[in-house]
């Protein structure tokens, strides 16, 4: 009764490498910031230093609950924060002909084409990223005509084939409003439309949050399908960590506006070492088997404007010391895994295990 | 657990279920033609016990909470509360049972009035229906209240107003606020689908306690299976689809060893926290993506334009009804009642 899906999933599972570490990274973050003013001269840190390198093809998931900073890094990446954000630190896109730019210093025509030509963004509520008085024909003219200089077949030819894609019929989808499409095929429109110009980076900000579960099981097939296809790579911001299981190759776990561990999605799931990322996993109810043990993270993360002394997970945690209370950890690597790409900042890794079962030992690291 | 090996009507007959749907439809005229939102469902929940309804949205679930909750007249059928008929009630009774059954909304940040404080909040049902005497022994009771959600201790958050509480908080003070007349039957409409991964479990855990110390039951409505088996694991659950029930039967064996097709589809669908076994997990396709409109329902069976296990002339032909296929668990679908389930999948322990 079982049968694979038409993209025959159980082989792209095992070709999807992770692709941590080699070559060169296309995007390389260093020290991003982005502080939001908030009146009277105040400003709050959202990000607060962010050191990352997203390499060809790679998936990476970024995982954490509300407010710790996931949209405002996506946001930012892009440069589309809002009047009052800023942005700071140094962004390196690298362009595959092998000229670098610095992203935080774009601006007007530049960076015009290095978003949605480079970069390009799938926004969580797909019916606020369109125009409702246009028609979704209407949308892919408009994008491709401000960024190329293709004929009207041209771009119907692009368009239709970015649809059949993403499994939508382009006679039924072109002639139509936005509200006339169901929600999982506007976020399918969305994906169709964010690849029309073959960009390098996706990012996704929660792309299935609010669909039901057969709709964000299409979705997610598709976005195997077409990153199988046009081998882009993907940012995904997500609070559903099974989403990223299914998705990811490498995870960061995002808290208070920093990383507080990364690394690839085997390790970070079956042996997490921080203790903010060994609670989301332990929140969250597998479905298939038995009843689990679950158990929440007591609290809530902390307010930006006025973040704990030290870590700042420390009033949650229950390894917290008082070391832990001096001063802020930096993101280390994971010594006792050789091979892996892992990295924490806890003082306390080393104490750090999920005592869950892992399904299948032999197949070691993922990276 | 000897009450989950029967049937809905054998358990009826045990003892007196604190609230039944017995054949309720809701229909709604609109320009479009008439709109079956619920068609023909039968319910039951037992003083103490968890009931899931799970499904998309469109399936009717809310509705059927609404009905139950005596929010909504239904169209057809009967509505029971401790087997009495709630809209040939009397006056008083009807009171009793408005009091008896209370519902707690999904959305906390528009459920609670953001211009009283929690003690306002809470202590004003305890003074409107006089279950304490004067202000002094109502903040006493709230205070109660909150112990028991695990707001403590209760002085910080009495003179708050919702929006300097977080999501979670405020949830709790709305299952605090629905506490207050001493419910025998919760609604718990998609009351945790809003609140934080971290969170969500927590507030679950506390209504659990409300459910085993308290002993109200409760109709809990979702569209993540997972937190229905989490919360629902001794209870019952009925799968709802354009506002039928598809499937029906113990929780275990709901999520465990789905009959269904489209809750075969829907456990299928769900990513797993686990990246070797969400990459690994089978999956049927379905046939169709899309959703059918409640305004033009497929004939018969209206899962067949997506049912991966559709026959020619047997689905599209009659409405299925519920029958049993294993003990206790019961589905509407032509060619499972025909067949059977199968075996169990091997993967999954029946539980």
């Amino acid at each position: 009764m079982v049968t694979t899906t038409p993209s025959g999933k159980t082989s792209t599972a095992t070709a999807r490498a992770v692709r941590g570490g080699e070559g060169k990274p296309l995007l390389s973050i260093r020290d991003f910031k982005v502080e939001y003013r908030t009146g009277g001269g105040a400003t709050v840190q959202a990000v607060r230093g962010v050191d990352l390198d997203l390499y060809p093809g790679e998936s990476l998931a970024l995982v954490g609950e509300s407010g710790c900073g996931k949209t405002t890094f996506g946001l930012g990446l892009l440069r589309l924060l809002p009047r009052l954000g800023h942005a700071s630190g140094k962004v390196i896109f690298n362009r595959g002909d092998g000229t670098e730019i610095d992203i935080l210093g774009l601006d007007g025509r530049d960076l015009r084409e290095f978003r949605w030509r480079d970069a390009a963004m799938v926004f969580q509520g797909a019916m606020n990223a369109f125009n409702p008085v246009l028609k979704i024909r209407a949308h892919m003219h408009d994008t491709m005509r401000a960024h190329t200089k293709a004929t009207r077949q041209e771009i119907e030819d692009r368009a239709g084939e970015l649809l059949r894609l993403v499994r939508l019929e382009p006679e039924r989808v072109m002639d139509c409003y936005p509200h006339e499409l169901s929600g999982g095929m506007r976020q399918r429109v969305l994906i169709a439309m964010s690849l029309l110009l073959e960009p390098e980076v996706l990012i996704l900000d929660e792309p299935t949050t609010a669909l039901d579960i057969l709709t964000q099981r299409s979705i997610v097939d598709v976005l195997h399908e077409v990153r199988e296809r046009l081998g882009f790579s993907m940012i995904f911001i997500s609070h559903d960590l099974s989403l990223a299981a299914e998705l990811a190759d490498r995870v960061a776990t995002m808290y208070a506006g920093r990383l507080v561990e990364t690394g690839g999605v085997r390790d970070l799931f079956y042996r997490p070492r921080h203790p903010y990322t060994l609670g989301l996993i332990k929140a969250v109810p597998p479905i298939v088997g038995d009843l689990p043990d679950l158990e929440s993270i007591p609290g809530g993360p902390p307010s930006l404007a006025a973040l704990p002394k030290g870590c700042t997970f420390n009033p949650r945690c229950k390894f917290a010391t008082d070391e832990c209370r001096e001063a802020e950890p930096d993101l280390l690597p994971v010594t006792d895994e050789p091979g892996s790409a892992h990295d924490v900042a806890c003082i306390h890794w080393k104490d750090v295990h999920l005592d869950r079962e892992v399904p299948n030992q032999d197949l070691g690291t993922a990276s | 657990m000897s009450a989950l090996e029967k049937t809905p009507e054998t358990t009826a007959e045990s003892r007196t279920p604190l609230m039944t749907l017995a054949g309720v439809s809701q229909v709604f005229d609109t320009k479009a033609g008439p709109i079956r939102a619920v068609d023909n469902i039968d319910l039951s929940v037992n003083p103490g016990e968890v009931l899931c309804l799970v499904g998309e949205s469109g399936s009717g679930k809310t509705t059927a909470a609404r009905m139950a909750a005596g929010l909504a007249r239904p169209t057809d059928g009967k509505v029971e509360f401790a087997g009495n008929d709630i809209w040939s009630m009397n006056r008083s009774d009807f009171g009793r049972f408005r009091r008896g059954v209370q519902y707690v909304h999904q959305d906390p940040y528009a459920s609670l009035n953001p211009t009283r404080t929690i003690l306002q909040t809470i202590t004003a049902p305890l003074l409107k229906h006089r279950v304490v005497k004067g202000n002094k022994a109502a903040a006493d009771k709230a205070a109660e209240l909150l112990t028991k959600v695990d707001l403590t201790p209760p002085e910080n958050y009495l003179p708050k107003f919702p929006h300097q509480l977080s999501g979670g908080q405020r949830q709790r003070v709305s299952v605090a606020r629905a506490l207050t007349l001493d419910p025998k039957l919760i609604i718990a409409d998609e009351s945790t689908s809003m609140l934080d991964v971290s969170i969500r479990i927590s507030v679950l855990a506390m209504l659990g306690r409300l459910r085993d110390d308290l002993g109200v039951g409760f109709l809990f409505i979702t569209h993540d299976l997972a937190i229905a088996k989490y919360f629902g694991w001794n209870g019952k659950t009925a799968v709802m689809y354009l506002g039928r029930i598809v499937e029906f039967g113990p929780t275990p064996k709901i999520i465990n060893a789905p009959t269904h097709p489209y809750t075969r589809a829907l456990i299928d669908a769900i990513p797993e926290p686990d990246p070797d076994l969400t990459k690994t997990k089978g999956r049927e396709s379905l046939r169709s993506l899309e959703i059918p409109s409640l305004a033009h329902l497929p004939s018969g069976c209206s899962f067949h334009p997506r049912c991966p296990l559709f026959e020619d002339g047997l689905c599209d032909g009659e409405v299925p009804q519920l029958v049993e296929i294993r003990p206790g668990q019961s589905a509407a679908c032509h060619v499972v009642a025909r067949d059977g389930a199968g075996e169990v999948r091997p993967d999954e322990p029946v539980a």
